[in-house]
């Protein structure tokens, strides 16, 4: 699925180091990867410009997960957000 | 003639490693010039020098372990009628290597010096590189960014023995993939060009040999703070709410680069609350208090293979929120990045320790000898909070105080998170 692998590639370039494929995609991302706020943010910023989607702070709960990330893009995508 | 010496970075230190000249004999540096790149038991820390005038001899190689206080280079503090230059490496102009000037500028169009690609003499950034990163749409890309490698990549370096430092990412956004590390040559069979190439161990050895002695370091360190500083420690939990909310409003309308984080707002608060109370800030030295004449915050990051460093953000108290924000951004990555300069190691005058963001409710600190206070946040939570007479749930954080009791007493550091306090309610003056 193209959304998950954007997602993942962009989690790979914050956080270098982390093993994604122990991921599960419901697991939160800032604990399970110890992302710290500017890591989050660098995530927000790299998948906004790529997913050409406008990102609000309101909506940073809906991509605290990878399935989440990807049901909130897609969703955007398909203008149903 | 003046002796440029191997620096003290920090209470803890007493030996360093000279891993690189980024001068030659003839070079004329100024003040404040990067020149030499120092291996200290924390990380590689870029080495400014304290005069100007004309580098005369180099006294150490590259490779040599010397006690702090050593002399490294003989510094002719006239300038040279006609500056010998050494002969460029390259076929470019000689340019101040990664001069103050260059990451002021790269600091200031948001260029990662990680990603760029090094046109001066032994590779190293000029100014023009800076400038061609900015107009090049491929690698850099916007807002400071850590070194990224793919963990592929990362494996086939340590298992050849490649320096990723040398190699340029041509992957998405300048990540390096395993390809680039398969087209780079191993460093140790490319015979060493002319002071360049520092004769050390290969970056996994040297990322195992560091990983433990940052254990002992930090070791050390907090084991002296524990044995000489008489801590007292003080709490008070804030409430963040209408903060959180002036924050949050003006982030609203900002694209995701230019937000700034709570954190950022809780740094400026407490280096502000410093200036306020500067009993806190400054050095305990022989047996007596020295206020420092500037607010340095240090700021504790975590490195991702364990261990931390407390770099300092210089005059943290003067800067706007935006301000402290970018240099937050480009102190944290170049902590994990290992790109720190003597200066922000050697000078912070309070540190603060924001734990929160794992999740804790609240950090009791160690102190950073000789500083004297160490200022801890916890998680901003929601909570049940009365307000006026009515029960409300707000958004709090609970802040701690920890202080050498030799320095002050318990009524200064009470003083001090008052003033946090009193500081957070007016975020917008911030």
């Amino acid at each position: 699925m193209e959304t998950m692998t954007m997602i993942r590639t962009t989690l790979r370039e914050v956080a270098p180091e982390a093993d994604l494929d122990h991921l599960e995609p419901g697991a939160d991302l800032r604990e399970a990867l110890e992302l710290d706020s500017l890591d989050f943010l660098r995530f927000v910023e790299l998948l906004s410009e790529r997913s050409g989607r406008r990102i609000d702070e309101d909506d940073y709960p809906r991509l605290a997960t990878m399935s989440g990330a990807a049901m909130f893009l897609d969703a955007a995508a398909h203008g149903t957000s | 003639m003046a002796e440029f010496r191997m620096p003290s970075l920090g209470a803890d230190m007493t030996e360093g490693t000279l891993l690189e000249w980024l001068v030659q004999p003839g070079a004329t540096v100024h003040k404040g010039d990067v020149v030499a790149v120092v291996d200290t038991s924390k990380a590689a820390i870029e080495v400014e020098c304290f005069t100007s005038g004309t580098v005369r001899r180099l006294l150490v190689e590259p490779g040599t372990q010397v006690p702090v206080g050593t002399p490294l280079a003989l510094i002719g503090e006239e300038e040279p009628v006609a500056p010998i230059a050494p002969p460029p490496l390259t076929g470019h102009p000689a340019a101040p290597v990664l001069s103050p000037l260059v990451r002021r500028d790269a600091s200031a169009r948001h260029v990662d010096l990680g990603t760029v690609h090094g046109t001066g003499p032994g590779g190293r950034v000029t100014r023009l590189d800076v400038e061609h990163a900015v107009e090049a749409p491929a690698p850099p890309p916007a807002g400071p960014a850590r070194r990224r490698v793919s963990p592929r990549a990362r494996r086939l370096a340590r298992e050849t023995g490649i320096d990723l430092s040398a190699i340029s990412g041509k992957g998405p956004a300048g990540i390096i993939r395993a390809a680039d590390v398969e087209g780079a040559e191993p460093a140790v069979a490319r015979p060493a060009p002319p002071a360049a190439e520092p004769a050390v161990p290969t970056t996994a050895e040297q990322a195992a040999r560091r990983a433990a002695a940052m254990r002992a370091t930090i070791a050390a360190l907090m084991a002296r703070s524990k044995r000489e500083i008489p801590h007292y420690y003080l709490t008070e939990t804030i409430d963040l709410t209408d903060a959180l909310a002036w924050l949050h409003d003006r982030n609203q309308d900002l694209p995701v680069p230019r937000r700034v984080v709570p954190a950022a707002l809780l740094l400026k608060a407490a280096a502000r609350a410093a200036r306020e109370v500067p009993e806190l800030n400054g050095f305990w030295i022989d047996e007596a208090f020295l206020p420092a004449p500037t607010v340095n915050l240090g700021v504790a990051i975590s490195l991702r293979g364990g261990g931390l460093v407390a770099p300092a953000m210089a005059e943290a108290d003067t800067l706007n929120l935006d301000e402290l924000m970018d240099r937050l951004k480009d102190l944290v990555s170049r902590t994990r990045a290992g790109r720190l300069r003597a200066s922000e190691l050697s000078s912070p005058t309070i540190t603060v320790s924001n734990l929160g963001e794992q999740g804790v409710e609240s950090i009791i600190g160690v102190i950073y000898p000789p500083q004297v206070a160490l200022v801890g946040y916890g998680t901003v939570t929601e909570r049940p909070w009365a307000v006026r007479g009515l029960l409300g749930i707000r958004r709090t954080v609970t802040v701690s105080l920890a202080a050498d009791h030799r320095a002050t007493d318990g009524a200064t550091g009470a003083r001090y998170l008052r003033t946090l306090a009193r500081l957070l309610e007016r975020p917008e003056e911030l």
